[in-house]
């Protein structure tokens, strides 16, 4: 197999996680692997890249990528893989990898297959379907390089020990219209991060309103260490802001401890939860799906059973 | 302001949809309907050519039974539809779908287009970035806001950690995010008018696409390791239970 390229999404702290997680993956699958960064911060990434395997990374701290998402990435990775011709370029499953990824498939007029968890060849992915119960193995045809997005937290990250050497390249003006980014807005976070948190405490529309979620933050600031996630219903309804969204269209989890307070188990929101090592869940609906994929389930009511269990906490870490 | 909103068909959207033999969903079991993840696109295109005047056409890809997706559309307000059928459009994954919709949206005369961030049955996430690479327009994905401003549109973007504000030039594509907008229930008055709504149906063959061929096929479905069931707990010692499990994971 040819090789195989990872676009590693720069953030403010460095490489997205996924980066690393996809450079061990593509390790695995024979042929070169090469990391492509892009954006402001994207060559400082480079040491942790080459450390998971990427033997070249192809970098550009152009402020275009930030300020003109999407196409300045989707036409610049176009010309790079115009001159080295890798197979398969897997992509996170981020609302950036979506974009760059669907823009370059208009121009390659290659596969792009969504939702991987799993990739065996540049000609074979793999992904599940309906909640996870079902596995579904794709064959993948085309001209190449086939483009794969691949769930977050699919693999574990794992370091090579490797350098990789970095290549300068220069962002692509795309021809035509592209849309610019005029003002950025950032919410201050507080608390573990979501996806880094060895318990994630959850709360659904069963919460009722935005002021439930207080004890939420109470239980999670008795257990020590914990974040607290939504379902997308109480995201929808303005409950608390969209980073706290677990699911298919928001994060990935896989803590110790997931606990479910008020969140019926729809496919979507499993998705991005069935990873956890145990989980809890608090329904008053005895029916309810996520009953079915709880290690503990308890059925009864969630206004009396969060703070008791606070109390109990706290109860257990003074005596 | 012309608004074109595309809009899926989309098998049993709040239960959960069944494979045929051939690994496929089954798409004309009867329990179809619009996607709930476009009706916020639907709102936001209605709310747009109220407040500034013009029309909204939707667009829709997928079998026979898709018209009743298209006339909900109309039910709520859209002046008119486009349905692509054709046999041969079974199992087209993205980039068919992508081209598909490229062309049959390339006839119309458009300031803006509009698409869900995802299906609720595919959820690929791409196609609509692909389609406006395809058709020249500049994209702006997971708006939660929209306001047209001259020759622009000023657009925020939901991200990770808040939002940004985008401007795109018209004409421009956008995918809306799910509680974007408040989608409306469709009128009696609305239904009946739908009836009398232009909706032209078109063939692949129609739009001049003829590369149909999807480069992804399903190899092999199996079932995934089936998960033991836990335990059901209720009443008194539901906490206590629910602390030894925090304890058992030494998270406390
Ligand atoms: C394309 C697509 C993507 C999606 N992505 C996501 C995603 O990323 N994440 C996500 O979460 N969802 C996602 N969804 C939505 C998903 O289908 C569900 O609609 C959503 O997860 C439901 O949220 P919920 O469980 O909080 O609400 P509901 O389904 O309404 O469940 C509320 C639960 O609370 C229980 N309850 C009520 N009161 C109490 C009480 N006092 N004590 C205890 N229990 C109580 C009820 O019994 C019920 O089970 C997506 C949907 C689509 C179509
Ligand atoms: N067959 C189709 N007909 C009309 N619109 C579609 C079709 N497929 C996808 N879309 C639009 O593209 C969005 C993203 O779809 P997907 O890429 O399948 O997740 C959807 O929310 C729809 O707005």
């Amino acid at each position: 197999m040819g090789a195989t390229w990872v676009y590693a999404e720069v953030t403010p702290d460095g490489a997205h996680p996924s980066a690393l997680e996809l450079l061990t993956k593509a390790r695995g699958l024979g042929g070169e692997v090469a990391a492509v960064a892009l954006g402001p911060g994207a060559s400082s990434t480079a040491k942790e890249l080459g450390e998971h395997g990427a033997t070249m990374v192809y970098a550009s701290d152009d402020q275009a990528f930030a300020d003109r998402p999407g196409r300045t990435a989707a036409h610049t990775l176009h010309a790079l893989a115009g001159q080295h011709s890798p197979s398969l370029i897997l992509f996170p499953g981020t609302y950036e990898g979506r974009d760059v990824a669907g823009c370059l498939q208009a121009l390659t007029g290659s596969t792009l297959m969504a939702n991987a968890t799993d990739v065996e060849s540049s000609s074979r992915a793999r992904t599940e379907i309906l909640g996870g119960t079902k596995i579904v193995d794709v064959n993948l045809a085309g001209p190449e390089p086939r483009l794969v997005l691949v769930r977050p937290k699919s693999f574990p990250p794992e370091p090579s020990g490797g350098t990789a050497e970095v290549v300068a390249v220069d962002a692509v003006t795309p021809p035509g219209a592209t849309a610019t980014v005029v003002e950025r807005h950032a919410e201050a976070a507080s608390g573990p991060k979501l996806e880094e948190a060895n318990v994630v405490i959850a709360g659904g529309r069963g919460l009722g309103g935005p002021e439930p979620f207080a004890m939420l933050d109470d239980l999670a600031a008795a257990i020590g260490g914990a974040a607290v996630g939504a379902s997308r219903a109480a995201v929808d309804a303005g409950w608390v802001p969209y980073a706290y969204q677990v699911g298919q269209t928001g994060k990935t989890v896989k803590p110790d401890v997931y606990i479910a307070a008020g969140i019926s188990g729809a496919l979507q929101h499993v998705v991005g939860m069935k990873g956890a090592k145990r989980i809890v869940a608090i329904n008053k609906d005895a029916d309810a799906p996520i009953l079915k994929i709880a290690d503990l389930g308890v059925v009864g009511d969630l206004f009396q059973i969060v703070p008791a269990l606070t109390e109990e906490v706290r109860r257990r870490a003074s005596s | 302001m012309n608004v074109t909103v595309l809009a899926k068909f989309v098998p049993n959207p709040t239960g959960t949809p069944s494979l045929g033999p051939d690994n496929l969903l089954i798409r004309d079991a009867g329990d179809g309907a619009l996607d709930p993840g476009d009706e916020y696109g639907l709102e936001l295109a209605l709310q747009l050519v109220e407040a500034g005047g013009g029309e909204v056409t939707v667009v829709s890809m997928g079998p026979a039974e898709a018209l009743a997706g298209v006339q909900r559309g109309l039910a709520m307000g859209a002046h008119r539809g486009v349905l692509v059928t054709d046999a041969s459009l079974r199992g087209a994954d993205a980039l068919v779908t992508a081209r598909v919709l490229a062309a049959a949206v390339g006839r119309i005369d458009y300031d803006l287009v509009i698409a869900g961030v995802e299906s609720t049955d595919g959820y690929t996430g791409t196609m609509p970035a692909t389609l406006a690479e395809l058709l020249g327009v500049a994209a702006v994905t997971a708006v939660r806001k929209l306001e047209p401003d001259g020759d622009d549109f000023r657009a925020e973007r939901q991200t990770e950690s808040g939002y940004d504000v985008l401007t795109a030039p018209k004409p421009a594509l956008i995918t809306v995010t799910a509680g974007a907008t408040q989608p409306r229930y469709p009128s009696l008055k609305g239904i009946m008018a739908a009836k009398s709504k232009p909706v032209e149906t078109v063939s692949a063959a129609d739009l001049g696409v003829s590369d149909l061929t999807p480069t992804q096929t399903v190899a092999a479905v199996t079932d995934a390791p089936a998960k033991a069931g836990g335990e059901i707990v209720t009443g008194d010692d539901a906490v206590a239970r629910i602390a030894d499990l925090l304890a058992d994971a030494k998270v406390i």
